[in-house]
């Protein structure tokens, strides 16, 4: 073959190719159209059952399942009902994948609604994204992403520290001790927090990361000790912070001198506590169980009549229960025959609605605009709020990170 | 120095806690030669139980523990009869079949009891600290000190002090023989696994009040209670004993001056060494052949 023949033939081979990839627009259009079609709107719901996350996961799926069951008690969304699909992907990543793919494709999903560490919904974004489907993601975390098929519906950490650091200096001191689990999280918010300390002249005086699951912490609390810091800047998460919080009581050291301030402890992780170990110490978020709304307390209200008067409510349900009425609020908008997960996220755009914590917006990056708070912890396991931020404070993922801003259109970098 | 002397109780603390965890184990894997996998898990119960009689009860962690002994070492008797006793001559089947036990108990408590953490509240008589100068040393942790020499001795008294004991050791030299003798080799197996799922119970009920109580607790447990009786040597009681203390205080002076994590893998890496030169442990003992 002469090199020139074989080079048309490329071409020929490539401009069939372009044809193809020409008419995929429209094969793909077709069926988008087939989203949502039947009697039923189908959601996915994609929350581990089993495995090491179970224990939180679980709350986040009743608080799912509660929202959903209201919207359908009161009658669906264009006289349609939500028709809940669930997964169980036992805490394992790849599982997480998998499944969205089959409630993504085999069960034409409008929206999953899953996850709740980082692991598994960064397993997941590759997943939504190639398939433009839309997946919300209740949990706060440490930002730095900018997906255009993920609903972000938790803190990130210009919203949980940016009225928390400034308030913690004042009342307790400059000398920050940071203590947290060894992986992503801790290592983002340590750094937002080092970059708010340098500007209004605090200091780590030291800053450590333990194993996930770590449970022995008197070496930590020897070094604590030893350190005398102002206020301990704790992201140690789930059964680590238990044995942290009640080591740290039982050495009997003093929550009015040196606090516990957490980004991570919840109502969830103080029942296991124990009241009179939390007591006295701070947590940030943008949700406390004991939040005086209306809404929170028809939200605490049902979700006790549900699943038992034990059960705790807390900032990551909370944002899981009223993601599903923001959903809901995007489809209203919607024309029922034009309902594709695309479509949904650009009417959520700018929606706002009456949360437990109060109204929040959804930004153009697709985060949402909250409302942080810190609340101190009582012997009865309960946070009494403190301070209240007096504005909705908008989402920044990449504020640790200068010149790069997410925006409706992705990343920016400047 | 008030550092070096913290941390040294820090290490002394762990040291306490994993011989109580690995003690049953090292009783079971030496006297039996069975790797028993669910050991966690009966720590695990053992921490539930103090859980339940608390809440349901009113029952404190020190009330709680002869009754928790008991619970878990009838559980370790049942499992022993149903399942292990029919696998003795097949060693390696027994780690399959206790590593299914294990997860069928995990199971059992999540679909029971619920997989989140459950709160069980320290003894009232032991909380504060002990202060030495510089050195503070937390009541309860002291007491778990105390506890689990008494509870070496106590296990070091059964094996060498007791007709049990005697019979068990014999058992251990030659099964055939002492069969022969009219020792029943089976009860006497029987009894040792209750008696190694017993202490692992009441490891349980003592680290809940500062550790976490969820189902899945047992399986990091007996990893450390495995390293420990690896280096202390089979079946050891003397090898369980120093090889604890020799992991903690390693533990925490390697974390004192690099961090836990780094301290972590520098223990681990050590025992990597320790066992290329001394591949049966620190104080192997010759009864097995």
């Amino acid at each position: 073959m002469k090199r020139r023949q074989f080079l048309g033939r490329v071409g020929a081979v490539g401009a069939v190719g372009m044809a193809s990839s020409l008419s995929a627009p429209a094969l793909l259009s077709s069926t988008r159209a087939a989203f949502a079609q039947g009697d039923d709107i189908p959601v996915g719901v994609l929350f581990s059952l089993t495995g090491a996350v179970a224990v939180v996961e679980h709350t986040l799926h009743d608080a799912t399942l509660l929202a959903i069951e209201e919207i359908n008690a009161a009658g669906g969304v264009h006289g349609k009902q939500l028709r809940p699909i669930i997964e169980d992907p036992a805490s394992d990543p790849a599982t997480y994948a998998d499944r969205a793919r089959r409630l993504m494709i085999r069960d034409k999903c409008v929206s999953v609604f899953g996850s709740y560490t980082s692991a598994s919904r960064q397993a997941v974004l590759p997943v939504t994204e190639q398939r433009n489907n839309l997946y919300w993601y209740p949990t706060l975390y440490e930002g730095r992403e900018c997906s255009r098929n993920v609903m972000y519906g938790g803190a990130v950490p210009n919203q949980q520290q940016d009225d928390l650091i400034p308030w913690a200096i004042e009342n307790f001191g400059p000398r920050f001790y940071m203590i947290g689990n060894n992986y992503v999280y801790p290592k983002e918010e340590n750094n937002y927090c080092k970059s708010l300390l340098s500007k209004l002249g605090g200091e780590v005086v030291h800053e450590e990361y333990v194993p996930l699951g770590h449970s022995d912490f008197s070496s930590v609390i020897n070094r604590i000790r030893a350190e005398e810091p102002d206020v301990i800047f704790a992201t140690v998460v789930g059964d680590s912070d238990v044995a942290f919080a009640r080591q740290y009581h039982a050495a009997e050291l003093d929550p009015a001198k040196m606090p516990v301030i957490s980004l991570t402890r919840s109502e969830v992780e103080v029942k296991a506590i124990g009241g009179e170990a939390a007591a006295g110490h701070f947590s940030s978020a943008p949700y406390f169980m004991g939040h005086n709304t209306p809404e929170n307390e028809r939200f605490v209200e049902n979700y006790k009549a549900r699943f038992g008067a034990d059960q705790v409510t807390h900032f990551v349900s909370e944002a899981a229960y009223f993601q599903v009425y923001q959903f809901k609020a995007a489809l209203e908008k919607l024309d029922p025959s034009e309902i594709t997960p695309a479509a949904i996220r650009d009417a959520a755009v700018g929606l706002t609605l009456n949360a437990p914590q109060g109204e929040v917006l959804i930004d153009e990056n697709l985060h949402t605009h909250l409302w942080p708070k810190i609340g101190q912890w009582q012997s009865d396991g309960q946070a009494k709020v403190l301070i209240q931020s007096e504005e909705r404070v908008a989402p920044k993922p990449y504020a640790a990170y200068e010149g790069q801003t997410c925006t409706g259109q992705g990343l920016v970098k400047a | 120095m008030d550092v070096v002397f913290n941390q040294l109780f820090a290490g002394l603390s762990m040291a306490s806690i994993l011989l109580i965890i690995a003690l049953g184990l090292a009783i079971i894997y030496g006297t039996m030669g069975v790797i028993n996998l669910a050991h966690g898990e009966f720590v695990m119960l053992g921490a539930y139980a103090t859980w339940a009689l608390q809440s349901f009860a009113g029952l404190g962690v020190l009330a709680a523990l002869p009754l928790v002994f008991a619970a878990v070492a009838a559980v370790g008797w049942v499992i022993e009869k149903l399942m292990v006793q029919r696998l003795y001559h097949r060693p390696l089947d027994t780690i399959l079949a206790t590593w299914g036990i294990g997860i069928i108990l995990q199971q059992a408590v999540r679909l029971s009891v619920g997989a989140e953490s459950r709160f069980v509240k320290g003894p009232e008589l032991l909380s504060g600290n002990t202060e030495i100068g510089a050195l503070v040393m937390s009541n309860y942790r002291l007491f778990v000190i105390a506890f689990s020499i008494f509870v070496l001795v106590g296990s070091w008294m059964l094996m060498t002090r007791t007709e049990f004991g005697t019979k068990l050791r014999a058992v251990i030299q030659n099964r055939g023989i002492s069969e022969c003798y009219g020792i029943e080799s089976k009860r006497i197996y029987s009894i040792t696994f209750a008696y190694g799922a017993g202490l692992a119970g009441i490891a349980g009920a003592l680290i809940t009040p500062l550790f976490s109580t969820i189902p899945t607790m047992g399986t990091g447990l007996v990893v450390d209670a495995f390293l420990v009786v690896i280096v202390g040597g089979l079946g050891s009681l003397i090898g369980a004993a120093s090889a604890s203390v020799l992991i903690g205080e390693a533990t925490a002076l390697l974390s004192a001056v690099m961090n836990d994590t780094l301290g972590r893998i520098a223990v681990l890496a050590g025992i990597i060494i320790l066992i290329r030169f001394r591949p049966r442990g620190l104080f192997p003992s010759d009864t097995r052949n």
